[in-house]
């Protein structure tokens, strides 16, 4: 049996009458890729934005690595070792490529104002590891995307900038990543490429000794069959089923949750 | 990236020294212009030579060449300021100026701190100006203390009686905290207008500089010649701006200038990564407001003399007008725009009752035709002029 790395006892989530997570319970295996599925408004973006402390849960508690982390502020779950990414693309449109992923990194970088005016040449160095670093990620991607690392993310396709999310979340080597929904507003082609960079990204890193859990929001069945080893399936807050894909695909409450029943 | 790198290798010096020749020589002219015939034919004729320029791919070709050579850019500004003011030595008007230009600038440099990179608006610039002013007022006035203390400690009055507005700044954003700020600036004035102890509306005298015995109010006499005591202002506000203006870039090209970026463009994809957030407002309201308190002490000491009615609301329009003129978040936008918004008014007196009439138009225009400023901000390089990554 695996290790637990998150473990999420209770969770519930209420927005006014709304209850959006149901005293769920839900452990996300150490190394597993996990995926998340359920019909819209199932709870699933909700569960990540109360892991990563956007929203805070109105009763339950989370533990990640065995420390509770329940209610913490976004940034010190980051700290603590879990990023993410979001279903519309979160990035800074002006900015470059590098200073999109560089901020990923930002529990690394030294903010001192004295460090930052008047000790160029430490931050120089510091530029330059973290610049290989980036472009390193990004070649794991496409060795292209490399030569744009000092453009505008404005200036990328959809499939580049969910790249470029993903190198940003991977950056500071988190031990889980939370990936909502990569292949939204992807076609079928670009979305197989997605996953296939997501497990090659995945591979080399456990052979670096970075080996990183990652938990999967996603809609196409196809692709869940293909990257996860195992999955939850969420219903209005509440798990419905848990397994491998061919076992939640054969559940039958799962069939009646996504087409309805009569 | 390569690209970029092999093309900045090669493009000589020369555009950008003719550029900033050029711009040195029209400056000269339009500061010695005499009559309003003169002044609007300099004006019209710039709009036209810029066209003309940038048809010719004659700007591009500056800009290329600013961009390789930074520290020439630096140099040449510095020398052409220098310049100017050393050929006019003996007009106090065009001295003034030319001091209040670079003072304007500074504080400028501050907002661009301020909403340019962080997001954090200010609509009070000119409270925090006249902060600075009054400090120094009461400071030189009734106190021993060394003149460059005293503008050092104007800055850090004004910085802290910001941290009155960080409360309420943090917990509002756009809209809010803009009206937060004007609230600010109009208090502050009523505030100076009924408060006898600081001179009600007629304000304070204030002492002039005096560093190590060397009276700045006093003309410096050379031989037969007498140089305008404006120059003493004059240098040490352009060593002020010069200084501001150096650090302030290295601030946008480091992690701090990154993390400032992030908030102001996405405060929730900040947090995600970690980014402290208040922080990061904090410390770019903290800096704007301390370099408006060092520029306003040097003005206020300049001109003598400090009242409510010179920090208006209106004053701090001005003060946002220009970073919007010049291109948000670039520095070297705020230059020219400073000049053209303080030097054309003060030149065209036809125009003067008209001033935020035109301010207010000019500014239309610019959002409506060029919303990214006269000179619009570049992309970050974090240690520009080395080769490659």
């Amino acid at each position: 049996m695996s290790t637990i790395l998150l473990e999420a006892r209770g969770l519930t989530m209420r927005f006014g009458g709304v209850t959006a997570l149901d005293a769920l319970n839900l452990a996300v295996h150490k190394d597993e890729v996990l995926g998340l599925i359920g019909p819209n408004g199932s709870g699933k973006t909700t569960f990540f934005n109360v892991v990563t402390g956007l929203y805070a849960a109105s009763a339950g508690s989370v533990d990640f690595e065995g420390r509770e982390i329940t209610r913490r502020a976004a940034q010190e779950i980051y700290r603590a070792g879990i990023t993410r990414t979001f279903q519309r693309s979160r990035l800074c449109l002006p900015l470059t490529v590098f200073d999109n992923i560089a901020i990923g990194n930002y529990q690394h970088l030294q903010h001192g104002l004295l460090f930052n005016l008047f000790r160029r040449q430490a931050l120089k160095r510091q530029y330059q590891e973290n610049l290989e670093e980036a472009c390193r990620l990004l070649a794991t991607f496409n060795d292209k995307l490399v030569d744009r690392l000092f453009d505008p993310v404005s200036a990328l396709t959809m499939i580049d900038r969910r790249r470029v999310e993903i190198c940003r979340a991977l950056i500071s080597r988190p031990r889980l990543l939370l990936l909502d929904e990569p292949s939204a507003g992807m076609t079928h082609d670009e979305t197989h490429e997605l996953m296939s960079d997501i497990l090659q990204v995945r591979q080399r890193l456990r052979e670096a000794g970075n080996s990183v859990t990652i938990v999967i929001i996603e809609h196409e069945m196809n692709v869940i069959d293909r990257v996860t080893d195992r999955c939850v399936v969420l219903n209005y807050g509440e798990k419905i089923a848990e397994g491998t894909y061919a076992q939640i695909a054969a559940d039958a409450e799962v069939q009646r949750a996504y087409l309805g029943s009569d | 990236m390569s690209m970029q790198n092999s093309n900045s290798s090669a493009a000589p010096s020369w555009p950008l020294l003719t550029g900033v020749s050029v711009v040195g020589v029209y400056a000269h002219f339009l500061l010695h212009a005499e009559s309003q015939i003169a002044v609007l034919g300099l004006a019209v004729g710039a709009i036209l030579l810029l066209i003309a320029f940038s048809r010719f791919g004659w700007t591009a070709r500056v800009a290329t060449s600013a961009a390789t050579y930074p520290k020439l850019l630096g140099a040449g500004a510095v020398a052409a300021v220098v310049l100017v003011a050393a050929v006019s030595y003996e007009m106090h008007f065009a001295l003034l100026m030319l001091t209040t230009v670079l003072l304007y600038s500074t504080v400028c440099l501050g907002l661009n701190i301020q909403f340019g990179y962080s997001g954090v608006v200010n609509f009070a610039g000119a409270a925090f100006f006249g902060i600075g002013s009054y400090t120094a007022a009461v400071l030189a006035s009734h106190s021993p203390l060394p003149h460059l203390l005293i503008v050092a400690l104007a800055g850090l009055v004004a910085a802290l009686l910001g941290s009155l507005l960080i409360l309420p700044v943090l917990r509002t954003r756009g809209h809010y905290a803009a009206l937060i700020t004007i609230a600010f600036g109009i208090l502050f004035k009523t505030f100076l207008e009924v408060n006898d102890a600081l001179g009600g509306p007629q304000g304070l005298k204030i002492p002039g500089m005096e560093i190590l015995g060397w009276k700045f109010n006093d003309n410096i006499a050379i031989g037969d010649h007498e140089l305008s005591f404006y120059l003493n202002y004059l240098v040490l506000s352009l060593a002020l701006c010069a200084v501001t203006f150096v650090l302030v870039r290295r601030l946008e090209r480091s992690w701090m200038g990154l993390s400032m970026d992030v908030v102001r463009l996405d405060e929730t994809a900040a947090a995600t990564f970690g980014v402290d957030i208040a922080r990061w407002k904090i410390t770019a309201f903290t800096l704007g407001n301390g370099l408006a308190g060092m520029a306003g002490a040097i003005y206020g000491m300049m001109t003598g003399f400090v009242a409510p009615n010179n920090f208006t609301f209106g004053d701090s329009l001005i003060l946002v007008s220009i970073v919007i003129l010049g291109g948000i978040g670039n520095p070297w936008g705020i230059l020219p725009a400073a000049a053209i918004v303080l030097i054309l008014p003060e030149k065209l007196q036809f125009i003067q009752e008209y001033r935020f009439l035109l301010y207010a138009l000019l500014v239309i225009l610019i959002l409506l035709f060029r919303p990214d400023g006269l000179l619009p901000r570049k992309i970050r390089n974090y240690f520009p002029g080395d080769a490659g990554r």
